[in-house]
């Protein structure tokens, strides 16, 4: 049978979808006994998230009923949508949100995919690390953990300082490692790219791996801190496992004019990079401003933490049909 | 030449990389957390065969390699050069050598067409085509009534390949054989 015929199929054996059904399950009875809400979302919405490295695509809403033709971005993750349902006093909340990501695709990317999220009113990032790791536990049975701050672990495994070495330092090992033409990447560039190419892989061998205290030019929509050393920081963590990204939680910004603000940063950046501009929420930052509850909030990949499960080398054998043949 | 940018790297385009026509074999799209997307790829230099690695910045471009593919029947070898033909009416001849040759030489049979990659006008690369008819010269005898799966052999073909096929199949049999994984595929 060749590959064209055989693009009817799954690219999830059925054993795996009902591994899928059973994790969704644990996940559901999970966050009921912890008493938080299931909500659900849209999944079109009229502004989009102007980070500057996420692509949203977009749909167009017409006719019938519609008066006014609605131009619609595909969310790339439940976020501003949940943030307005806690601004509205909803109270702790989850949900599994299909969401979308233009042009990620790979091993561990699908454009279309699920992502879990919740969100919890007056925890810290502590509270939440500990939550995330009561839920892998559940799901993946994994029962150690470990954490350790960004700039550790560039110093730990890379012998450099991510916030002070300087500019050119980290270019040279950039190159060296990954053989990029290091000198066209700025202190961002460098510090993704070593990321991903030397450090994730180290992550979460054994044990469940936190990172916190990223730089304060990748908080995206984190609170603002100052770490020992006296640099600001974004009260953000990530959470690893077997060298896979798993999870994105952050101390969530309440500030309506610092939202405000990063929004026009990034789509001042895009403007400078060639890169469309996004509709920036303007009812999240009027939520803000009605007043948000202190809380913190995780999106984790629902299909990379079945991915593990699994055992799977590739995402798209825990999706029902996977972009290549959806 | 065109140039092209990274998400349009695949397995099979040939771009210019320090001087050097190479291939793109595997382009991996990689994203860190909240960062910026980069493309890893694995590139043959298509001068030397050997594998280089490179990380390029999303969006990056490099410059396509005048590298020009063609349909050509191979005629013979002297021992030294294969010797190939254009199919275009053209009666022009090519010489590929072994380097250029590579593995494509367990799959070489006359009056065959070859995908000949011409580099400054000499060959530098010769793959073939995806299905190729050949003949065993070489296997355990045949069980006859086993025509269902279960249990494999090795077998011989003229060229020299090696393939793994059920038990019903002879010596003098025909096999068609996918060249790009080297699994038998049925008898022809």
């Amino acid at each position: 049978m060749s590959h064209q015929e055989s693009l009817w199929q799954p690219s999830a054996s059925i054993e795996n979808l009902r591994l899928r059904a059973e994790t969704l399950k644990q996940v559901r009875d999970f966050f009921t006994e912890c008493g938080v809400l299931e909500v659900q979302t849209p999944m079109l919405g009229r502004a989009g998230s102007t980070d500057v490295y996420l692509n949203s695509m977009q749909s167009y809403c017409a006719g019938g009923g519609v008066s006014e033709p609605l131009n619609l971005y595909l969310q790339t993750s439940p976020e501003f949508h949940m943030k307005r349902l806690l601004a509205a006093g909803s109270g702790a909340i989850w949900q599994l949100a299909t969401s979308f990501r233009n042009g990620e695709y790979s091993e561990r990317h699908n454009p279309e995919f699920a992502m879990l999220e919740w969100y919890q009113p007056n925890y810290d990032l502590n509270d939440l690390m500990a939550e995330v790791q009561s839920l892998v536990e559940e799901v993946l049975g994994v029962n150690t953990f470990s954490c350790i701050s960004y700039r550790a672990l560039f110093n730990q495994n890379l012998n450099i300082d991510p916030f002070s070495a300087p500019l050119v330092e980290l270019q040279r090992l950039a190159t060296k490692n990954t053989g990029i033409c290091g000198e066209t990447l700025d202190r961002d560039g460098c510090c993704d790219l070593l990321m991903s190419a030397c450090l994730e892989p180290l992550l979460g061998q054994n044990e469940l791996s936190f990172v916190t205290n990223y730089p304060a030019s990748q908080a995206a929509l984190a609170k603002l801190k100052q770490d020992e050393a006296g640099d600001w920081v974004a009260a953000r963590f990530e959470c690893y496992y077997q060298g896979i990204e798993l999870a994105n939680g952050y101390h969530e910004l309440t500030d309506a004019k610092e939202q405000a603000k990063r929004f026009a940063e990034d789509n001042q950046q895009r403007r400078s990079l060639d890169l469309p501009e996004v509709t920036a929420d303007q009812h999240l930052v009027a939520a803000l401003e009605s007043g948000m509850p202190e809380c913190a909030g995780v999106a984790l990949g629902f299909d990379r933490l079945l991915m593990l499960k699994a055992e799977a080398k590739h995402l798209s054998e825990v999706i029902s049909f996977a972009i290549d043949r959806a | 030449m065109a140039n092209y940018s990274t998400n349009e790297f695949k397995s099979g385009l040939k771009v210019m990389l320090e001087g050097d026509p190479c291939s793109i074999l595997e382009n991996e799209y990689v994203k860190p957390g909240k960062g910026q997307a980069f493309s890893r790829v694995k590139l043959r230099n298509l001068n030397t065969g050997r594998v280089w690695e490179r990380t390029f910045k999303s969006g990056e471009s490099l410059e396509g390699a005048d590298v020009m593919e063609y349909d050509m029947e191979y005629l013979y070898t002297d021992g030294e050069f294969w010797h190939f033909m254009l199919t275009d009416g053209s009666f022009e001849q090519h010489a590929a050598d072994e380097k250029a040759l590579g593995d494509t030489v367990k799959w070489l049979k006359e009056q065959e067409i070859y995908t000949v990659t011409l580099f400054n006008g000499a060959p530098i690369s010769v793959a073939p085509p995806n299905f190729i008819v050949l003949e065993v010269t070489e296997t355990d005898p045949g069980l006859k009534g086993d025509t269902a799966q279960g249990g494999s052999k090795p077998a011989i073909l003229t060229t020299g390949a090696m393939v793994r096929v059920p038990l019903f199949v002879n010596i003098g049999d025909n096999l068609k054989v996918d060249t790009r994984s080297g699994d038998y595929v049925s008898r022809a």
